[in-house]
């Protein structure tokens, strides 16, 4: 099961074939009379030639290498792996929603403009805001819409000098991205010995120039910022906006809202928070919530109510920032965290937040005694560790988190936030049972004492994958982004 | 490995002065050592002006991605073009032929006000 598997490119033979076309019934046509001469390949493409079997089972076998939470804890820190409920598929699995098309007249679509409205304001009472778009396809997304928002506020009110978006040195890359995107200048605001934003360094750094403040609460090390009710005033008292990033909000669900901390933008992952599922490049959906004074800018079409009880969509939003997305979103998400937030319920998606931080918290202490933990209070949702200790004996956080692929359990994010040396961070979920949770403490632990007896093996690590320790320097100065057949290949290595 | 005739800066550039008012700048062999294998370096253009604290460059390594600060207000007058081919150099000889960008300094007292060796040594713990 674990044997490297060939690609398709270098597997079969030729003359295999694993479908038989029936018999053409249409006129033939010749290709060279269909086609212009100067885009026709004058040699065939040197494909595959593969019986089904053969197909069936490389694509078995790699499908029994994959990792994924519906094998094992995924504790990816900041990522929110959380188990994706089945039921959600079936929601957006069903006809009326699956096989909708945009261009359908508003009256054959009213149960999806529902969802829609519902799934809104859902949200907004989550974030503790007035309206919200569905429209952004992904965290950074959002964070572009919302700094869209930003801009549009200031401009509306004749300020158009403020052009400084201040973020925490702890923050992830999106949020200066996105700020740079969008035509912003950063300015990095140094953490506290607490691991919160230094309060006093907001208060000097906010200004006349000051369009905003980006934050994540709880932050990338996964405490919560007490300070965020003096950071907002500062903000407001200078005439600045708050962005909350949602990242983490699977710590805050029905216990605090970002609007009642004084946040005016909020953009939620729903891939992360409300379960849809993660990775394969999307459909991603990053909804944005906001105070009825950014309202007005939010991007068209909008999902409303007539007084009858039916739904529409407003296309007349005149000062509206302007489309972000073409038509509504990607609606199929939308449907699975409609219904996650729908089977849970208030009280329901309370108990996430809650058996979020408790796994967190409990892990946390479990391993503190074998790595260093840089900030030793609660946590919220997740942790970092440092790989400090482990360092001295020299393994590098990377070497643990290839050993850990041995134990069969995918490792946690590595080296991010920046700001601590070394960095581990674990974020388990609510949804991990307590026997998986010891399962992977143990192996963390395993490996802190093999640091400590036997450096080498973890250094060398992974022993147990289909491949060895892969050369990710040489992978990212030297991609190799197609196959080549083998001939070619020598060929183009010597012209280089 | 923090060369005496060197002068650093607490985010781990290191200057060496050439003539009366360049500044050859690079990152530390500390740094390169942290940041892991480079893979890319996004180099500045030769006539673009720096700001003493401003980034004017950026390290890929396989582990982040790190901006370079300048440690004087000034001019870029030359850069490592080698890097583009070879951000390996970068690891391989961080004080020599890894050296980033070459700047002439509004004000060559500012070469002065960097930490020397000793204190850059102290800086990162080896003293």
């Amino acid at each position: 099961m674990f044997e490297a598997t060939p690609l398709l490119f270098e597997s079969g033979a030729p003359g295999r074939k694993g479908f038989a076309f029936p018999p053409c019934d249409v006129p033939e046509t010749s290709i060279h009379e269909a086609i212009p001469p100067e885009f026709l390949r004058e040699e065939p493409a040197p494909l595959p030639e593969l019986s089904e079997l053969e197909v069936i089972r490389h694509y078995v076998r790699l499908s029994r290498k994959n990792y994924a939470v519906d094998v094992g804890i995924y504790p990816l820190g900041s990522c929110t792996m959380k188990y994706n409920p089945k039921v959600n598929e079936e929601a957006a699995d069903l006809p009326g929603f699956k096989r909708l098309h945009p261009y359908q007249p508003e009256e054959t679509v009213q149960g999806a403009l529902e969802l829609m409205y519902h799934l809104e304001r859902f949200l907004c009472e989550i974030a503790g805001l007035d309206r919200a778009s569905l429209q952004p396809s992904a965290g950074a997304h959002g964070e572009l819409l919302g700094l869209m928002l930003i801009k549009a506020y200031h401009a509306s009110r004749g300020e158009e000098g403020r052009d400084e978006i201040l973020i925490p040195d702890s923050a992830h890359g999106t949020n200066p991205a996105s700020a740079a995107m969008c035509g912003y200048k950063v300015v990095e605001i140094p953490s506290d010995e607490r691991g919160g934003m230094d309060v006093k360094e907001v208060k000097r750094r906010v200004g006349p120039k000051t369009a905003g403040l980006m934050l994540t609460n709880p932050n990338t090390l996964g405490l919560f910022d007490e300070n965020i009710a003096a950071i907002a005033q500062a903000v407001h008292d200078a005439g600045g906006l708050l962005y909350y990033d949602g990242a983490n909000a699977n710590a805050i669900l029905g216990i605090s809202r970002p609007g009642d901390m004084g946040f005016d933008i909020v953009h939620f992952n729903l891939h992360k928070t409300f379960s849809t599922p993660h990775g394969g490049g999307g459909p991603g959906a990053g909804p944005i919530a906001v105070t009825k004074e950014l309202a007005p800018f939010l991007p068209a079409p909008t999902v409303e109510r007539r007084p009858d009880g039916s739904f529409y969509l407003e296309r007349h939003r005149p000062q509206a920032v302007g489309r972000i997305r073409s038509f509504y979103g990607n609606f199929g998400v939308l449907v699975r965290a409609y219904a996650y937030i729908r089977a849970h319920g208030p009280e329901g998606l309370r108990r996430v937040s809650e058996h979020a931080v408790l796994h967190a918290n409990y892990l946390m202490r479990r391993l503190a005694p074998y790595f260093d933990l840089p900030y030793d209070r609660h946590c919220k949702h997740e942790f970092v560790l440092s790989g400090k200790r482990q360092k001295q004996r020299g393994v590098r956080t990377t070497d643990i988190a290839k050993r850990l692929l041995d134990y069969g359990i995918h490792a946690p994010t590595i080296y991010f936030p920046l700001i601590v040396d070394e960095a581990i961070m674990i974020e388990p979920t609510e949804t991990e049972p307590l026997e998986a949770l010891d399962a992977f403490a143990e192996a963390m632990i395993q490996i802190a004492q093999e640091v400590e007896r036997d450096p080498e093996t973890v250094k060398s690590a992974p022993h147990r994958t289909p491949v060895g320790r892969l050369d990710e320097a040489r992978a990212a100065r030297r991609p190799v982004l197609r196959w080549r057949p083998p001939a070619e290949d020598t060929a183009a290595t010597q012209e280089r | 490995m923090v060369p005496e005739e060197l002068r650093y800066t607490k985010e781990h550039e290191w200057l060496r002065l050439e003539g009366s008012n360049l500044a050859r700048v690079g990152i530390t062999h500390y740094a390169q050592s942290e940041l892991g294998d480079v893979v890319y370096v996004d180099l500045p253009e030769p006539g673009d002006r720096v700001k003493a604290g401003g980034s004017f460059a950026v390290v890929e390594s396989v582990k982040a991605v790190s901006d370079i600060y300048s440690p004087v207000d000034g001019r870029i007058v030359e850069v490592n073009k080698d890097l583009e081919n070879r951000p390996e150099l970068i690891n391989e000889d961080p004080y020599g032929q890894g050296w980033i960008a070459l700047i002439e300094m509004d004000d060559p007292r500012a070469f002065e006000e960097q930490l020397t060796a000793a204190e850059y040594r102290e800086h990162i713990g080896e003293a």
